[in-house]
């Protein structure tokens, strides 16, 4: 089951235990104790004291140099006048809200594509797999501002077809376009957990469907979709808090601006500008809770729709 | 007249003519931009807009040279530097997650279940979140500008994602291994280092090769954390780059392509020879 799963049906409680423990079970018990210490010590000083120090910061307006003063609200008052960070929050919805479903569609179809005894089937897997791997690095960022660019290699393309393009990066009406083209590019990842979880789908119920006289779209509507569920949902999750944080592309292709006027200018990029760059520390942290504060409710609400159609077989 | 079965046939056969037409075209699209920027890097600059990637003529490794000695550094010296901080976060993550997992997996001790849950949700938590206090409190030990920030909360175990892979993978080793170990009188470590870590190989491995990759590609940890150039990482250098590039400092597009390829090179070389593992890794996380 995958971490979302696991999540969907979490408990909390222990098994059974007795409330003495008898000689073995202490033992027992001391040894996980010994075996969690680096992470117990870990989600002490390097995340749950930081989320609680920046929480604090968070009502503070902190330079970094100077110690930080208490300004109660005033941080998430100016979060909501600031226009900038309006714009942030648009360009990422706007990022995540196109790039995400349309990244999933293009991974299942591919999938289903590879899917049953495909010759070269390895080859194909790999070509796609690739982007997914590199398509966080500065280098392709790099390469994208060439692709898109004014005399660049889509435009190259499009001069075949005798259409004269822009520079794609530098018009504030497509920059974000070509970082939305950018992160479906890298459906890799998720395509090869759409194979898996293909491969899982017990051939027979193909077979009984098809006896049963159901078409191809029928048993992909009826079988395929329905078992893949969980799967989707999992890539789902995943490729929306990754869209959320999405940072690097945007810093490059823009020159670390999130220009052309704020087109680029994704959540965690302002959150950068104002924290790294303006040393506006307490406001950084305010931008920073807010963040959590979506991604957890979008991820909350995502796991409270996914009863009604994410279908656990077991 | 012709035979229905022999129809069937033919229509299957243009079927997948069909498919591999359309899946080679889509992966040609997929790779032509990579393509293209290696065959640029060997490039001179005024060629690299008016040739397509499939002609080979003229090539050579000018670019390269001109790239490696156009930072302060040369290029090497970035490439040490990211080599060091990727190597010291891949042991850090097999020592410290290999152990949690384990405790995880099989050893029953009070709150296991709670911590397995805060585990799955510290996967989710977006990092910006720790990044200013982090940064205060590794500034305020001296950590900026060398490679702890990056490998002591590794070692600590918190990348979380890796804890997850390995509770599942050693969820499927039986039992039955460890209740004879401990018959023959082994306790929870010598069962760890004995039985449970060499039956673990192809998920360390696939630790090993994505802890590669993300640390080798990460740029907002080396960008807040190492400020001093001497300290940068190779995707720093590239940034540095571009900018000193696009101002008009005199290097060229050809040397900046040749100096992307060469940091990319070793994650290409890694997709190689480990792509089985981590094909098998996503899809083993990923899988219901």
């Amino acid at each position: 089951m995958s971490a979302i799963g696991e999540l969907a049906q979490l408990r909390l409680r222990d098994g059974k235990r007795p409330r003495k423990l008898s000689r073995r079970a202490k033992s027992e018990e001391r040894a996980g104790y010994a075996f969690m210490t680096p992470w117990i010590l870990g989600i002490i000083v390097i995340t749950a004291g930081p989320m609680l120090a920046s929480l604090y910061l968070s009502f503070t307006d902190y330079s970094f140099l100077s110690s930080p003063e208490w300004v109660g609200l005033a941080n998430y008052q100016e979060l909501l006048v600031d226009t900038r960070f309006h714009q942030a929050i648009k360009v990422t919805f706007e990022y995540v809200v196109i790039s995400v479903p349309l990244q999933l569609i293009i991974a299942l179809l591919v999938a289903m594509l590879l899917d049953g005894g495909l010759r070269g089937m390895g080859l194909y897997r790999s070509a796609y797999y690739l982007p997914s791997l590199i398509g966080g690095s500065v280098a392709i960022a790099i390469l994208w501002r060439q692709v898109f660019g004014a005399d660049g290699l889509f435009n190259q393309f499009l001069a075949v077809f005798g259409i004269e393009g822009p520079s794609w990066i530098a018009h504030p009406d497509t920059a974000l376009g070509t970082l939305i083209v950018l992160n479906v590019w890298t459906f890799g990842a998720p395509m090869i957990i759409f194979l898996a979880g293909l491969r899982q789908i017990p051939t027979m119920y193909y077979e009984a469907a098809a006896v049963d006289g159901a078409g191809r779209l029928r048993r992909f509507w009826n079988i395929t979709i329905p078992m893949l569920t969980p799967i989707i949902f999992f890539n789902l999750i995943l490729q929306l808090i990754g869209a959320f944080q999405a940072f690097t592309q945007a810093f490059i292709i823009s020159g670390g601006s999130g220009a052309p006027s704020d087109s680029t200018l994704f959540y965690t990029l302002y959150l950068y500008l104002e924290g790294f760059g303006n040393f506006q520390m307490g406001y950084a942290s305010a931008m920073a809770w807010v963040l959590v504060v979506i991604i957890g409710a979008f991820t909350a609400l995502n796991f409270a729709v996914s009863k009604y159609w994410v279908f656990y077989d077991d | 007249m012709t035979d229905p079965s022999l129809t069937h046939r033919r229509r299957r056969r243009v079927q997948g003519v069909l498919k591999h037409v359309l899946l080679t075209a889509g992966a040609v699209l997929m790779l032509y931009p990579i393509l293209w920027m290696v065959i640029s890097s060997l490039r001179p600059d005024e060629l690299i807009f008016s040739r397509s990637a499939f002609s080979l003529s003229e090539l050579s490794f000018d670019n390269f040279r001109e790239g490696w000695n156009a930072l302060r550094h040369p290029f090497g010296h970035y490439l040490v530097n990211s080599t060091i901080i990727t190597a010291g976060s891949i042991i850090a993550n097999l020592i410290a997650c290999s152990m949690t997992a384990y405790a995880f997996a099989r050893i029953r001790f009070r709150g296991n279940r709670l911590f397995f849950a805060i585990m799955l949700i510290t996967i989710m938590l977006p990092v910006h979140v720790l990044l200013v206090p982090q940064y205060v409190l590794f500034n305020s030990l001296g950590w900026t500008n060398t490679p702890l920030p990056f490998i002591v909360p590794k070692l600590l175990a918190t990348d979380a994602f890796f804890i997850f892979l390995m509770v599942q993978f050693i969820r499927g080793i039986p039992r039955e291994l460890d209740e004879a170990a401990t018959i023959d009188g082994a306790g929870p470590f010598r069962i760890f280092t004995r039985i449970i870590l060499p039956l673990c190989v192809p998920a360390l491995a696939t630790t090993a090769i994505f802890t590669f990759i993300w640390t080798w590609n990460d740029f907002l940890g080396p960008l807040i954390f190492l400020t001093d150039s001497e300290s940068h990482t190779v995707q720093l250098a590239l940034r540095s780059f571009v900018d000193s590039s696009s101002s008009g400092g005199g290097s060229s597009w050809g040397a900046l392509f040749a100096m992307s390829v060469v940091s990319l090179l070793p994650v290409f070389l890694v997709f190689l020879f480990g792509q089985r593992f981590l094909i098998r890794g996503i899809a083993t996380t990923g899988g219901k």
